[in-house]
This record gives C-alpha cells, structure tokens and sequence, in this order.
C-alpha cells in the first residue's frame, strides 16, 4: 500500500522492545501534527506468549483508554480513519528477542572487516563477532566460534574487485564448513549476504548456495579507497524483514498490519539524526542509553579529511553490554570501580557498591529512592556513556554508504589512528535518549551527565529525547517526513540548552574566559569552575565567547568567537575544568569538594550530597 | 487504583512441574512415555558432528590447487588417523616425495579446487540429556527428547552459578539469618544439597569444593567473592556453565540478608529428600532464575502459587532496594497519586508496616517484591 501523506490523519506507531512495547498516537491538528498520547506494555515474544502482537495489541489498549478513542477491532489495528476510530498509518520498529545479531567477515580485519562491520552498524546490527584472516584465530578456531555463535545474518565480505578471490573463497569455505544454523528456529536457511570481490560471486555461490540463503550485492570495499555500503546495508534490511522477522513469533501478523517495512529500532533512530544532522547544517551526536545496550550515532562533516564541506559521515555503535540494568554490572567490570567512584561526591564503601550494583543486575526494574542512590546511578550512567563514546570514536572512521574517494594514506591512517572522523569541537548538537537521562529528575542531571561523559568542546547544544520516541519517528520519517519532524521538534526533542568549555589546561582560579549572553553583562569564569548562565527557553541568543591566551573554543588560542545558540531548559553551562586534558582532582577531599561545589552551581540536587 | 502486578520468585510447597528435555540436534529417545525417571536417568542421546580442522594441501604440497585432489592417497569419505598420510606428490623427476599428514582423527570431508583446503572433520561428540528431574515421561518429542513431569516444592533463587545437578537436602545451620561457616560443612555431605542462612563467604565455598557438596542453597554473598571464585568480575547475568565445582543458589541477593522464612521452612520440611538444583541464571527478555525442584508424594493437588499476583493492601512483600534492602512487611496503603521521592522522582509508591519493628516506610511500587503469605 502506497502512502499518501497528505491524506494521513492519525499515525499509531509502536516500538517493539526485548522488555517494553511503546505505543504512540500522533494526530493531525490545526497547528499540524502533535503527540496525543502514549501508552506501554511488556514486550511478548518470549515464552508464555510468543507472539509479539499481544505486546502491541496491550501497548495500543492503553493508548485507546487514556485518549478515549477506538482503535482496535478485537486483535486487529483498525486502519484506515473512520469518523473518530482507528488510525490512517500504523507502523513499528522493533529490538525485541535481542535486535538484529549479525556476524561480519572480511579479508583483512582493519579494512573490509571494518567496512563490513560499519555496514552491519548502520544497519542496525548488533555485531557478535568480527571474523578476518588476520584475526589471529586458526581455521577451526573460527570454526568452532560460527558453530557456537547463532547470529541471524552473516555479512561476508573481503577483496577489492578484480582482485584476489582466493582468500575470499577461503573464507566462505570455512563457513559451509562450520554449517551455521540461525538463530531463530533451526527449520529455515540462515541468511548469508555475499559484498566481496565481484570476481569471487560465482565461487561463493556455488559454495553457499545450496547451503545458506545467500544474497550477492556489490562489493562493499570495490576499492581500497573507495567504501560502497549502501547495497550491503540495504540486503541487510531486506533480509531482516525477509527472514529474520518471518520467523520472529508474531511478526508475519505484525507485518501484514503496516504499509511501512518493521526496521530495526536503532536503524530508525539512526535516520532522525542524520535528518537533524541535514537540517541544522551541523555536527550532531546521539546517544540512547538502554538497560542492556548503548547505542551511539554521529553525523560529522568530512571536511577536514579534505572532503566537501557538505558531505557528511554518518556512523552507528552499538555497546552491548554497557547500560543501567541488566549491563549494570558490565560498566563496573568495563571501567573500574575507581572511575565510577570518581564521580561521586561522599565515600562510599567499595564492597557495599559492589553489593548494591550485582543487586540492581539482578533486579533490573528498580528505582533509586535516595538521594545518594541516585548519585550512584548517575555516576555509572557517566562511565557507561564515557565507554560508549570511546568505543564510537574508534569505529567511527569510516565513509558514508555513497561511493567517495579517499587515497590510500588516508586508508591507512585511518585504520590505525582511528577516530579521526569525530571531532568534538565541531559537534553541534549532543542529543541522549533513555531513562537514565529522559528521566533524570533535574533536566541539569541530565546535562552534566552528557557533558561528563561526552567532553564537549567549544560551543555544543544539548537535548534529550523527552519519552523515548526516536524510533518510532525514524521509520515515520520514511513515509511522512513532515509529521515526523513537526512530532520530533514540538513534542520529542527538549533542548536544555548549551555548553561552552575552553580546550586547553589552567591553574584553578586563574582567568580563563569571558562569555557574554547577547542583553546581559560578560561574565568572566575562572579556571576549574563549572557556571550556570541564563539562556532563554526559546529562541535563539548571540553568544560572545573571549577566552585567554592558550584556550581555544573554536576560533583558535585565545581568539574571541560569536556563536548563535539556541536556549533550553536548563541555560549555558560555562565549563572551565579543562579539556584536553580533562582532570578530575587526585585527592578524594579535593575531588569531594570540587565536586559538591559544581553541583551547587549547576543546581543540580535538591540537596547537597 | 487499588490493585497491581508484581512479578515475585516462586516458593511453593506443592507444584505441577514440566521440563523440556531436548537434544541439540536429533537423535535418539532412550525413554518411553509413562516411564518413571530418576534425575540422573539418560532419556536422550545424540552424536554432534565433529569439529573441522583444515589442511591448506595446495601450499604443503606446492601444489596447483586444482590438481590438488589427485594427490589424495585416501579418497574423500575415508577415515584418518592422526598422522596418517593422506596425500602426496612426487617432484625432481620422481626423486622427491611430499607428503601431508592427518592433523586429526576424523573423516576427510571436503577438498577445494579453487583453494586446495582439505577439510576433516573430527570424530562425532556425544552429547546425553538426563532426566534432571525425578518424575514421570509425559510426553516424547521423536529424535529430540521429552518432557518430565513432577510434582513438589518448586523454589527459584534470585542468581545462581553452576549447572545441573541434584542431592539430599541438608540443612547446616540452626537459623535463617546465620552464615554458613567452613566447619558447618562435614564430609558427610559430600553429594548433598546444603542449606545455609543468611550469608557465604569465599572460605566456606572453598571448603565444599573440598568437600564435594552438590549445592548450597543460600540468602546472600558478597560480589567480591563472585569474583574470587569466578575470576573475573561477571558483567552480564547469564550464568550456569561455570565449573566451580557445585551449584550455588542465592534466595535474595548480594550481602548479608537472611533468608525469607518461607524459604528457609519449606526446605527445611524437605530435609532428607532429594532436590534438583540449577543455578542456571539469565536476566533478560526470557528471564531464567535458579531453581530448587523437590519432587513430592504424587497426587497432592499442587497448592496455589501465593507468590506472585496481585499486588493489595495486606500483601507481604520484600523491599528490594535501598534504603531498606531486604526488608519485610506488610502494605498499609496503596496511594493512586504519584508521589515524591527524595530523589525528586514522581513515581507511584506504597506504603509498608515492616515486620520486625513496625515501623512504617513509603516505598516505590518499582521497589518491592511480591512474597508469600
């Protein structure tokens, strides 16, 4: 069924996730179109029920009962509008029974590897494993781990074309040897994609047709210089709907209900930022932190690789095993407890920490109720999102699915600097998403727990997804770019507002630089010092930033800049504690205080901790 | 809103139990349907195909990889020993010999032209399914396994370690909020399944790996120890393939708290029988808790589960975070409203007249489990 936008009244969307569905009505008023309601229930793929649509057909009730309108007709989603009932477009997304698990391989693991891997991420992938000739793993190693590991897709690549096909064959005949099966359900093919060497196509197919369900697409590395991961992307998604969801419980019954294709929540997600990268003209980040899994885009422009100012380089990871619950314990393992206790302004016993962190793993729907519990919490919510970033910056060095040119010492810088793509003084826009952030208490918890974690530099506005519903827009945007992003600006995205923070290193107390709100008077902010300054909540405000000899927030050491910015709930965060390096005090009473007094400053708690 | 919905562990004296006994590939069902089975009777068996190991012939020979298949010396199909030589050609006019040998025992399997890879697979592995329960064959699953069936006290733990495994029940200690200590643990409890109290540290787990007890079924221990006896600080809850020697089941959580008096009653009236014990454990979309399974006189009527349900005024519950972790009591009201939290949070709460010292307390709803009456 074909989309006519103009013809759509009422949206229902849904995101179907591995513990909640999330249910959201949008409809078409005078001022366009708003959120009217929303409405959850625990996902059902899993055993007793097995069947994903009870999850939506529970999430859809409760938004039915909250606006007091009817839109199911005992299990079905009525569609199209009719007087007040039903809905004209109903679509969804889905993570649910753990997203969508791929397994990547390619030649050489620092470039098709890396490229087939970026692939699958952009996709929406979860990556269990990247498999490569110079992994360091012997053949029946390899073996051992494709028997072991069930994914839902394989994504095998390797060789530039007209190259070698030896070693690619090699590959793929391992992997007929291992005999994979899939995932979900041992009584179908296991969807492998083929995005090597065009010579090697014949070969493959001869050695995994009969035995996989093989789709062949363009080579995802024609060149060494030359990345090419839209085909392979796009099998990807096919072979989602195709195979993967087909054989989810529920989700034939689930499909049949929507025009639109399901796509996987973070492929969704992934589209609004790069719709906000597009339309802001800048440099955006976002983060959405779950209970299991962090996933991480960016959207930077690929001018200082010598590209066009208006190309952009859009990347996606994913950290799967870094969130609040049921990864709680994982951040702990990942960082140290040093580091989380870094960010906590009381002693805390180390053991009784350890206690209290395995107790939330276990219990993974709990609530902080005291103060000092939520300081915990939001400390390892700065870790998980510190990690996350790191581990983006290390994958996000790659080039955008249309076909560009970069020479070969670019291709190898890149593989072993890596990182070179995301420059964060250039970022624009920080935006976080999950409920350790959308929930926080304080919007300026919020805040500090972004610019923590993320370290901005220069000038950077930050938002957050107010009820989690990127998603659901996402794949919105794919057939109602219009709705999507009036939903996402009025009723998604709540701007808190900027940060300025010089780069470079002071002695606490010193000068460091003078901001000037346009109508209000300069304030000059000393080194090491966090500041809160009044931002309008609308609108957008002249900024004139000066700072002193050897920082830089832009403009170069000790050069003044002008910024516009847009307000935000919480204002301007002046942050003078130093970038690069950016140093938390050795000592704990040093760091205890330093650490009360930001709070203070930022108003962050009702009292002090 | 008066009501609500709390999921609770299980603790029940008296369950109609089902466990799903399958094979990981097909084979063959060694048990038939109404056949009485013991936990360690083996009801199913199958052989996994054998793992591959790869022999690059083209390069060991210096070989055309295309003509590499006719320098076989045992034909594709063919069993190896290790060491056997399985291919070889001769070079400088028939004066030099190369050979390639076996890497392993198995089956020749495969040869490419294109790479000159020779594949063998190693010998098939035995896999066996035992019964794990002692009950009844309900139902059999042809070529796959079947489903058991007993009847008894059910109880799931909140984290485990370890595996399979089953014993007589023994309990070790005087009270449910005492520690299990090493001199608590005798020889004679070698293949049990040990009740402690409230706690275990490392030094006591360490003497029943001396010991050789099967479980020990306890309230809480420090995540230090975790890592001590793992060796390694576990980030995700997905255990119950660690080989520490026996099983371990928490019934409440990390630290000191002493087990729910429910819990430590219903095993301690099975003392003597045998249990079967998983600590098998994954906290995520498909929860799996530990388990204790009692298997009971047939033909009681299974009592009704008191454990979970809805949630009312006059409800016992656990408080399950801080600042009152482990605590028991009673609801005394239900408000519909959203309330404030010190943290500043609106969230919808309870309150809760606690057991000990009756003390009241507003709690999240979030923040509380569900326990028997």
């Amino acid at each position: 069924m074909k989309v006519i936008p103009d013809d759509i009244r009422s949206i229902l969307a849904t995101d179907c996730g591995s513990t909640t569905t999330k249910a959201v009505l949008i409809e078409k008023g005078p001022d366009g179109y708003r959120l009217v309601t929303r409405g959850e229930a625990p996902t059902t793929v899993e055993a007793p029920f097995e069947d994903v649509t009870r999850g939506v057909l529970n999430a859809v009730r409760e938004v039915e009962e909250l606006r007091g309108r009817k839109l199911l007709d005992g299990d079905r989603i009525l569609s199209p509008q009719m007087g007040e009932e039903g809905v004209d477009l109903y679509l969804s997304t889905s993570s649910a029974g753990g997203g969508l698990q791929m397994m990547v391989s390619g030649l050489v693991k620092q470039m098709t590897g890396e490229s087939a891997q970026r692939a699958a991420l952009g996709a929406g992938a979860i990556v269990m494993d990247v498999m490569a000739l110079n992994d360091g793993r012997k053949p029946y190693e390899k073996i051992r781990r494709l028997r072991q590991l069930r994914p839902d897709m394989i994504l095998l690549s390797g060789g530039t074309d007209g190259g070698d096909t030896k070693r690619v064959i090699e590959m793929a005949e391992l992997l007929a040897a291992a005999d994979p099966k899939a995932r979900l359900g041992a009584g179908y093919e296991l969807p492998v994609i083929f995005a090597g060497n065009h010579d090697a196509q014949q070969v493959i197919r001869d050695t995994l047709g009969s035995r996989t369900a093989l789709s062949v697409v363009d080579n995802l590395r024609p060149k060494l210089e030359q990345e090419n991961l839209s085909p392979a992307r796009d099998a990807i998604h096919d072979l989602f709907m195709e195979h993967v969801m087909a054989h989810a419980p529920g989700y034939k019954k689930l499909m049949s209900w929507s025009p639109v294709p399901i796509m996987p929540t973070p492929g969704a997600v992934g589209l609004i930022i790069e719709k906000v990268a597009q339309r802001d003209a800048m440099a955006v980040v976002g983060v959405d932190i779950g209970g299991a899994t962090t996933d991480v885009f960016s959207v930077f422009a690929a001018d200082s690789k010598g590209e066009s100012a208006t190309e952009t380089v859009f990347n996606r990871t994913v950290s799967a095993n870094l969130g609040m619950s049921y990864s709680v314990s994982n951040v702990m393992a990942e960082a140290g407890i040093e580091n989380i206790l870094r960010w906590v302004p009381f002693g805390v016993d180390e053991a009784e920490l350890r206690n209290r962190i395995k107790n939330k793993m276990i219990r993974p729907t709990t609530i902080p109720q005291t103060l000092e519990d939520l300081v915990i919490e939001q400390a390892i919510c700065r870790e998980a999102l510190r990690l996350s970033f790191e581990q983006h910056k290390a994958l996000a060095v790659g080039l955008k699915g249309k076909q560009k040119q970069r020479d070969i010492s670019e291709v190898l810088d890149q593989s072993s600097a890596g990182g070179t793509l995301v420059d964060v003084m250039a970022l624009g826009l920080l935006v976080g998403s999950g409920g350790v952030l959308s929930h926080a208490p304080r919007r300026a918890q919020a805040m500090l727990m972004m610019i923590d974690a993320f370290l901005p530099e220069g000038v950077t506005e930050l938002a957050v997804d107010s009820i989690f519903m990127t998603p659901q827009l996402g794949v919105l945007s794919t057939v109602h770019a219009e709705a999507a992003t009036q939903v996402f600006e009025r009723d998604c995205l709540v701007l808190l507002g900027a940060c300025v923070a010089p780069v470079g290193a002071g002695r606490v107390g010193h000068a460091c630089v003078q901001v000037q709100v346009a109508g209000a008077a300069p304030v000059s902010v000393p080194f090491g010092e966090l500041r809160l300054l009044v931002l309008p909540a609308n609108g957008r405000v002249a900024l004139t930033i000066t700072p002193e000899r050897g920082f830089d927030v832009g403009a170069g050491k000790g050069k003044p800049l002008m910024r516009d910015v847009r307000g935000g709930v919480v204002g301007l965060v002046v942050d003078t504690r130093g970038r690069q390096p950016f140093v938390l005090p050795q000592d704990a009473a040093v760091r205890i205080d330093k650490l009360r007094a930001w709070n203070r400053a930022l108003g962050l708690y009702a009292k002090e901790v | 809103m008066a009501h609500s919905y709390t999921p609770g562990l299980r603790v029940t004296g008296n369950a109609l139990l089902r466990r799903e006994r399958r094979l990981p590939l097909q084979g063959d069902v060694l048990v038939s349907l109404g056949e009485t089975v013991a936990p360690d009777t083996i009801v199913a068996r199958t052989e996994l195909p054998g793992n591959v190991q790869t022999v690059n012939l083209a390069a060991k020979l210096s070989s055309d990889p295309a003509k590499v298949a006719t320098c076989l010396t045992t034909p594709i199909g063919s069993p190896v020993r290790k060491g056997d030589i399985i291919a070889s050609v001769k070079s400088m006019f028939g004066l030099m010999t190369t050979t390639a040998e076996a890497p392993c025992d198995g089956v020749l399997e495969s040869i490419s032209t294109v790479t000159g890879q020779l594949i063998v697979r190693e010998p098939p592995i035995p896999v066996e399914v035992e019964a794990y329960l002692q009950g009844v064959v309900v139902d059999v699953l042809p070529e796959e396994g079947v489903i058991i069936e007993a009847q008894g006290a059910f109880l799931q733990g909140i984290f485990g370690l370890g595996g399979e495994t089953f014993g007589r029940i023994v309990v070790a200690v005087h009270a449910p909020d005492q520690e299990l200590m090493p001199q608590d643990l005798k020889v004679e409890h070698r293949g049990c399944v040990v009740i402690g109290g409230a706690y275990v540290r490392y030094e006591t787990l360490q003497r029943a790996r001396e010991v050789g007890v099967a479980a020990i079924i306890v309230g809480g221990f420090d995540d230090a120890d975790l890592k001590r006896l793992i060796g390694r600080d576990l980030g995700v809850a997905i255990t119950g393939s660690e080989e520490i020697g026996f099983t371990l089941v928490l019934t409440e959580g990390f630290g000191h708290i002493p087990m729910a008096q429910r819990t430590w009653r219903l095993l301690g009236a099975n003392a003597g029988r045998i249990a079967s014990v998983s600590g098998a454990t994954q906290i995520r979309a498909g929860v799996l808790r530990p388990e204790i399974v009692i298997p009971g006189d047939p033909g009681t009527a299974p009592a009704a589960d008191a454990s979970e349900g809805d949630l009312d005024v006059g409800s016992w519950v656990r408080v399950i975070r801080q600042p009152w972790f482990g605590r028991i009591g009673q609801v005394t009201s239900m408000p519909s409203a959203l309330q404030m939290l010190e943290t500043e949070a609106m969230v919808r709460v309870l309150t809760i007249r606690f057991a000990d010292d009756a003390a009241e307390a507003t709690v999240p709803r979030a923040n509380i489990e569900r326990i028997a009456d």
